[in-house]
């Protein structure tokens, strides 16, 4: 967190530099950064470690997972834009209430528009979309990004992380569904003849430790090809 | 009395916070390099849970769930069919971001020396998804009184203790062996905790 900001103040200093700051497109390399950089290199879950919470529990199917991060998408690019326009009236002693207070509303809009067109999902999510307020990937980039940029940049780093979020929830799904079940968004994909001829779906795959595992090979693969991620112990 | 101690013992090991519903990993995660701060961050979670879980419990059964309100008048069909659960999330967040304040007020005046030791944690429980997430499973359950929740506010709070204590020795232990360069630190943590949620998944045969 800490190597970030120092980062983004190196950024504002050469920002400062060029003059011709009012003329910058809306998707410059440097916004486009905050878009594509979450998915990998400053990854949520498999780098920053924020959001594990939600991402392992409902990845058994690719449905669930999918809901999920489009729920997780809206509400993080909502309440960025949200705090980063209040960002000069927050008195800074009640800042994490009112961060609160504000995703807390947002969850509550997105979790009444799934009871309401997508019950059967809904259903399935249970608790967990009531759980995205202490998600800590929204609370972190609140802390870390909302508080102290403009607000289409803001808006830019939520939808960002909360992709790099979903990334990680649709991958490990999409092998636990696979292998778990045989199926694909619901779909049988793997074909009767296979069965027939002796293979089973491997139910350890439906079993929550799962999750787990798979998300540390996805690390695994993530960092041996991104070798600037490995920890120094 | 036999009720409250299956619920007990139900909460710490079959329903456990992190093995079971992967409930509070990121502080988990975060604050398990030594034995002696996952220590401290547990005992903090054990009361906050233990606190937030019945004052909610109390909220969610005069005040939001559906014809919670007809104390007000029992007559009154307006009062009878109102529903106000979904304004849960917010008041459940409320009390817990108000409760952690409070606690960390009323450590830092009186036990000076303990919030020296846990300071930097308590701001942290609030965005703590096993304290949210014991009043959601509290609403889900639907307890019939308000021991019985103080009862699963209290044994999710130790298990969540057991789960944080566990990793943080094994992790002290894990740093003398050759893990691959990709692997270490966070990538076999994830994995250690899931042979670990195997070794939990266990504890799923037992009824009672």
């Amino acid at each position: 967190m800490s190597k970030e900001s120092n980062k983004s103040i190196t950024k504002k200093k050469s920002s400062l530099l060029f003059i011709n700051k009012e003329s910058e497109p809306l998707f410059s390399k440097k916004n486009r950064v905050l878009l594509t950089d979450p998915l990998d290199d400053n990854n949520p879950i498999t780098v920053q470690v924020l959001g594990i919470c939600s991402a392992l529990a409902i990845t058994v199917q690719l449905e669930p997972a999918v809901v999920m991060s489009l729920s997780v998408v809206a509400v993080m690019g909502a309440s960025n834009v949200i705090v980063s326009l209040l960002r000069n009236l927050i008195p800074n002693r009640i800042r994490i209430i009112v961060q609160l207070v504000v995703v807390a509303s947002m969850v509550v809009l997105v979790d009444q528009i799934l009871k309401a067109y997508a019950y059967d999902v809904y259903k399935e999510l249970s608790i967990f979309i009531g759980l995205i307020i202490t998600n800590c990937i929204v609370m972190g980039r609140l802390e870390a990004f909302a508080l102290g940029n403009n607000v289409w940049r803001s808006f830019l780093d939520g939808i960002g992380n909360a992709a790099g979020y979903g990334l990680i929830l649709i991958v490990v799904a999409f092998f636990r569904e696979l292998f778990g079940s045989g199926k694909l968004y619901g779909f049988q994909v793997i074909p009767e003849s296979f069965y027939e001829l002796g293979y089973e779906n491997n139910g350890l795959m439906l079993l929550s430790p799962m999750a787990l595992i798979i998300v540390g090979i996805y690390i695994w693969f993530q960092r041996s090809k991104n070798r600037k991620l490995i920890e120094k112990n | 009395m036999e009720t409250y101690f299956n619920l007990f013992v139900k909460s710490i090991f079959i329903e456990n916070m992190v093995f079971a519903y992967f409930l509070g990993m990121c502080s988990y995660l975060a604050v398990s390099k030594t034995v002696q701060t996952g220590l401290g961050l547990g005992l903090a979670v054990v009361f906050v849970l233990s606190v937030t879980v019945p004052i909610n419990y109390l909220l969610y059964e005069y005040l939001l769930s559906p014809g919670a309100l007809k104390w007000i008048d029992p007559n009154d069909p307006q009062f009878v069919e109102l529903d106000l659960s979904f304004l849960s999330f917010i008041m459940f967040i409320a009390v817990i971001a108000s409760m952690v304040q409070l606690v960390e007020m009323i450590v830092e005046k009186f036990v000076p020396a303990l919030y020296g030791s846990l300071g930097i944690f308590l701001p942290l429980i609030a965005v703590n998804c096993a304290i949210l997430g014991g009043s959601l499973f509290m609403q889900q359950k639907e307890f019939s009184n308000i021991f019985e929740s103080l009862t699963y506010g209290f044994g999710s709070g130790i298990g969540w203790l057991l789960a944080i204590v566990a990793i943080a020795a094994i992790r002290e232990k894990i740093l003398y062996s050759n893990v691959p360069a990709p692997l270490r630190g966070l990538g076999i943590t994830f994995i250690v905790t899931g042979l670990m949620a195997i070794g939990f998944l266990s504890f799923m045969g037992i009824k009672i």
